[in-house]
């Protein structure tokens, strides 16, 4: 569905814009100059004709009265026609710019927000916890999944281009790649109260070796995935759903390798399993109940926080991995850590387009191909 | 041009001569106005409350660009700030811009032009008066018990389980107020179809009367949307229900949907029956029929009917589906179209035209220009790349306002000007309001134009306090706000002599400019019946004749019965 694929954007700096500092800006900008263009042109032409006709067809007499012209079926046709096909390139290039934005690669880093009236809280896979600030490396895939506990907020980044509304109840996602080391200002962009101006921060993008640095000073940080696997033994799900391959279902579906297979559900049809399938089911387990259960699981609303269901949501995704325990810090951009050791299980993602790393265990993270670097490995990478 | 100064006391002769009885003066008393049923009555009780319901607006948008002055929010305290960012978008959007043009302009013109003596519902039209003012003060009593912080979007779930301030008292107002809409659209529609006079097809209305008529199709179609919508953010409020609220089940984005199913449209409300001023602006400053009339007709009509299509293109980045926002977009490409065919159509009516740069005029190429740059704009952001980058930024905010200021309200400002002489028979001063149109042109570019640069430089809207670390950003809000304070003041000086005029204006005589419209062929200002005899249309739309003949017949062919005035006395003209 990438309309302009293989069609080289041209890179251009338009007056005004804020820093470039994603590969997605770029694309952003080229769009922006070709309709800034078309509209110049437009409002220059529509300018220039009615002051030239204002001053060659002014009242020279007060009395003088025009020949008619009743119009001109050519004319018509032509400003009909010729607009909407310049209309239908700009809507072409806009909708696949915009495939590119909310598309997300399968192999990205994972960060999990859950905005609240007025901040922002970032939780990394690796354990590390942010407010207000969100720190990633450079030339990283990074994948947002957004919640928040209140009202709409609308997470943006102007220098990558990218904003998307944060809307209780459900999960919206959005990703980006930082191209270039450096402090971006972050805003709230939806009205949300009181302090909604202030409602900021900063992402904040490092070169690798002082992100790793960075992810090393948060020593004792445990992972999203086993923080999710305290809760999930603390609230006694496990008493329903087998977390481990083989042996009998459970009274609730067995949790191993569910996560992004498609689940069979009661009335009719089927649902693919992901983020918003497993939070639905914590919160709402009748909504869409899987085949062959009964409705019996009782409804979690309220008694978990959104971060608590994200790290549930975590530990879910981590079981079942293709090659568990043989996959830690695979190219996903998250990593064991250095600092988080013994949890195994709970340490793996789910991540089945992921090439399987030959680093078992590594310290270090291994992180998506940067452009000129990696692999083209992903169609989704604008070109 | 205008006419000669000679023409205004030679009225006043032939007035003091031969005094007739109009709409104005045939009774003085308060009961005579508060209980008429004389449209063109209704029409100035309109225009006195929606010019209140503008200075309020204007208010809160002057403190709104006071704070704006400096990055700290050192005027006002956020909570406060964002209740005047919200009373002042409630005020313009609800009480100002949906029925400016058509609640005074439409219900004056709209049966003057067709040839009528009266709307076809007389009662209801100054029922929806009284609704509308009581609309009016139950949200403006709202806004002083203590104020609205929701934007005037009234976005859940802020508004409905977050916001602590008078919502539903500020939404009841709105809800009423929807109830004016309604009938004074189905007025219209009625009136449109049933009450022309002989003669006057539909081919030959004048393209006010088309616009109007589309107009008054969302009026009806649209209108009950937003009624129901705010009913249920109320019903949510009290009672949590979950509608909206996710966690009773609820979707926060299905009132987006609802709201804006709404909104969208109210925008052409806002822009339609301006468009319709400009045409018959054109036309008669330009003394041309308009290039292609019946693509400029239908385009309303098209207007009116895609833009029902369109209210997605407000969610590209709610989390509305992706194939959804492709649909959207594309629709909003298309409702495009018909709004660049009046362009073209209009600055191919000025080609070999004879143009006149009165106030009305001026008015209207401002119109032209800023409307195709309200309008380009628009396009960038039906563009779906780049909407996830401009929306909910100043960008939006600029756009909107050259739509809506750019736009609707030159076509008002153009419209008040041209049809001046007629509503309240007296000349407005002519120097003036072309000095005013250009300070109100310099001003408004001036203030929403930096706009545009801070909203791609990536300011979000609604924001109290910016960035120290931009310096840019202040220069451009200074730039803003020194723009309104010009803008302010252009708008100021018109109220002054306006109200000057009534008094110490030269009379106006029937047919001024002159122009073909039927309205012109009565005396000015009218009498209450509008003719004394139905005039019967032989003519098309926009047929100009010599200028001595249409200054001399002024009423039209029936000159001798209209108010049983004898023709006035014009050697010296012919």
């Amino acid at each position: 569905m990438n309309l302009i694929q293989g069609i080289p954007i041209p890179n251009v700096t338009v007056p005004f814009a804020p820093e470039q500092a994603s590969t997605f800006a770029p694309h952003v900008d080229a769009l922006y100059a070709y309709v800034l263009l078309i509209t110049i042109f437009f409002s220059t032409l529509i300018s220039v004709l009615l002051i030239f006709f204002a001053v060659k067809y002014r009242r020279r007499d007060p009395d003088e009265v025009p020949r008619p012209i009743s119009g001109s079926m050519t004319l018509e046709l032509s400003w009909t026609i010729i607009p909407l096909m310049i209309a239908m390139t700009i809507f072409v290039w806009g909708a696949s710019t915009y495939f590119k934005a909310y598309r997300a690669p399968r192999n990205a880093m994972e960060v999990y927000i859950v905005a609240k009236q007025w901040m922002w809280k970032f939780q990394h896979q690796t354990g590390q916890r942010e407010i207000n600030e969100l720190h990633v490396p450079v030339g990283a895939r990074v994948k947002l999944t957004m919640t928040t506990e209140d009202v709409i907020h609308s997470f943006y980044v102007p220098a990558f281009r990218i904003k998307q509304d944060v809307v209780p109840g459900r999960y919206t996602q959005l990703w980006f790649e930082a191209t270039k080391a450096g402090t971006y200002p972050l805003f709230c962009a939806e009205y949300c109260g009181t302090n909604h101006s202030g409602m900021g921060g900063h992402v904040i993008v490092m070169e690798q070796a002082a992100y790793q640095q960075w992810l090393a000073g948060g020593a004792g940080a445990e992972s999203a995935a086993s923080q999710g696997q305290k809760i999930f033994q603390e609230r006694g799900c496990a008493s329903c759903h087998q977390t481990e391959p083989g042996g009998q279902q459970s009274r609730g579906p067995t949790l191993y390798g569910l996560f992004g297979k498609p689940q069979a559900i009661q009335g009719d049809g089927q649902v693919t399993v992901d983020e918003s399938y497993i939070r639905e089911s914590i919160l709402n387990p009748q909504a869409k109940l899987a085949l062959g259960f009964q409705p019996i699981m009782p409804t979690f609303q309220g008694q978990l926080s959104e971060e608590q269901i994200l790290q549930l949501i975590a530990y879910i995704r981590s079981l079942g991995e293709p090659q568990a325990g043989a996959q830690a810090g695979s190219g996903t951009g998250t990593t064991t850590g250095p600092t988080t050791g013994g949890v195994s299980p709970t340490e793996q993602r789910s991540n089945p387009l992921a090439p399987t790393s030959p680093r078992q265990g590594s310290p270090q993270p291994q992180l998506p191909p940067a452009p000129g670097r990696g692999g083209q490995s992903n169609a989704n990478r604008g070109r | 041009m205008m006419n000669e100064p000679t023409t205004g006391t030679r009225a006043h002769e032939w007035r003091s001569r031969f005094p007739t009885v109009n709409y104005l003066n045939a009774d003085y008393s308060w009961k005579s106005w508060l209980l008429t049923k004389d449209h063109k009555r209704i029409a100035l009780l309109y225009l006195a409350s929606i010019t209140f319901f503008f200075m309020i607006g204007g208010a809160y948008a002057g403190a709104i660009r006071l704070e704006l002055l400096t990055p700290q929010g050192d005027l006002m305290q956020s909570a406060t700030y964002n209740k005047v960012f919200t009373h002042h978008g409630i005020m313009m959007v609800f009480f100002f811009l949906i029925p400016s043009i058509p609640a005074t302009l439409g219900n004056f013109l709209v049966p003057l032009m067709i040839g009528a003596k009266d709307l076809a519902f007389p009662r209801i039209n100054l029922l929806s008066w009284y609704i509308y003012m009581l609309g009016g003060i139950i949200t403006f009593s709202a806004l002083l018990f203590g104020g609205v912080d929701t934007g005037w979007t009234f976005y859940v779930p802020y508004s409905t389980n977050f916001s602590n301030t008078y919502v539903v008292l500020a939404g009841l107002g709105i809800f009423v107020n929807g109830f004016s809409s309604i009938l004074t659209g189905l007025n219209f529609i009625v009136t449109i179809h049933t009450m022309r006079a002989p003669g006057m097809t539909w081919f030959r209305l004048p393209l006010f009367i088309w616009s109007t008529y589309a107009t008054s199709l969302i009026f009806i179609l649209g209108t009950p949307v937003i009624a129901i919508t705010i009913l249920l953010v109320a019903v949510e409020r009290l009672a949590h229900v979950g509608i909206f609220d996710p966690a009773l089940g609820g979707d926060p984005v299905l009132f987006q949907h609802m709201f804006w199913f709404y909104s969208h449209p109210a925008v052409y409300i806002m822009i339609l029956p301006s468009m319709g001023v400009v045409s018959e602006l054109i036309a008669t400053h330009a003394r041309k029929p308009i290039f292609g009339y019946s693509f400029v007709a239908f385009s309303s009509l098209a207007i009116a009917i895609f833009g029902f299509l369109v209210w997605g293109h407000h969610l590209f980045v709610s989390s509305q589906s992706v194939y959804a926002g492709m649909i959207f977009s594309l629709i909003s490409f298309v409702v495009a179209i018909p709004s660049a065919v009046k362009v073209f159509n209009w600055t191919a009516t000025m080609y070999k035209g004879s143009i006149s740069y009165d106030a009305p005029m001026l008015y209207a190429f401002a119109f032209i220009g800023l409307f195709t740059i309200g309008g380009m704009t628009g396009v960038m952001l039906a563009a779906l790349g780049l909407d996830i980058h401009l929306t909910d930024t100043y960008f939006i905010v600029a756009h909107f306002h050259y739509i809506m200021v750019g736009g609707a309200v030159m076509g008002y400002l153009g419209g008040l000007h041209n049809w001046w002489p007629k509503i309240t028979g007296r000349m407005y001063p002519e120097g003036w309001a072309r000095f005013a149109a250009l300070v109100v042109f310099v001003g408004f570019n001036l203030t929403f134009f930096p706009q545009f640069l801070l909203g791609y430089m990536g300011m979000p809207r609604r924001y109290h306090v910016y960035p120290t670390d931009q310096p840019l950003w202040q220069v451009l809000h200074v730039m803003s706000t020194g723009g309104a304070s010009i803008l302010g003041i252009g708008l100021l000086i018109p109220g002054i002599y306006f109200l000057w005029s009534i008094r110490y204006g030269r009379f106006a005589p029937a047919n001024p400019w002159p122009a073909t419209g039927l309205e012109w062929r009565t005396p000015s200002p009218p009498p209450t019946e509008n003719f004394a005899v139905t005039p019967v249309v032989t003519w098309e739309a926009y047929e100009f004749r010599p200028v001595e003949e249409m200054r001399v017949i002024g009423p039209g062919e029936t000159t001798e019965q209209v108010a049983g005035v004898p023709p006035p006395l014009n050697p010296a003209e012919t």
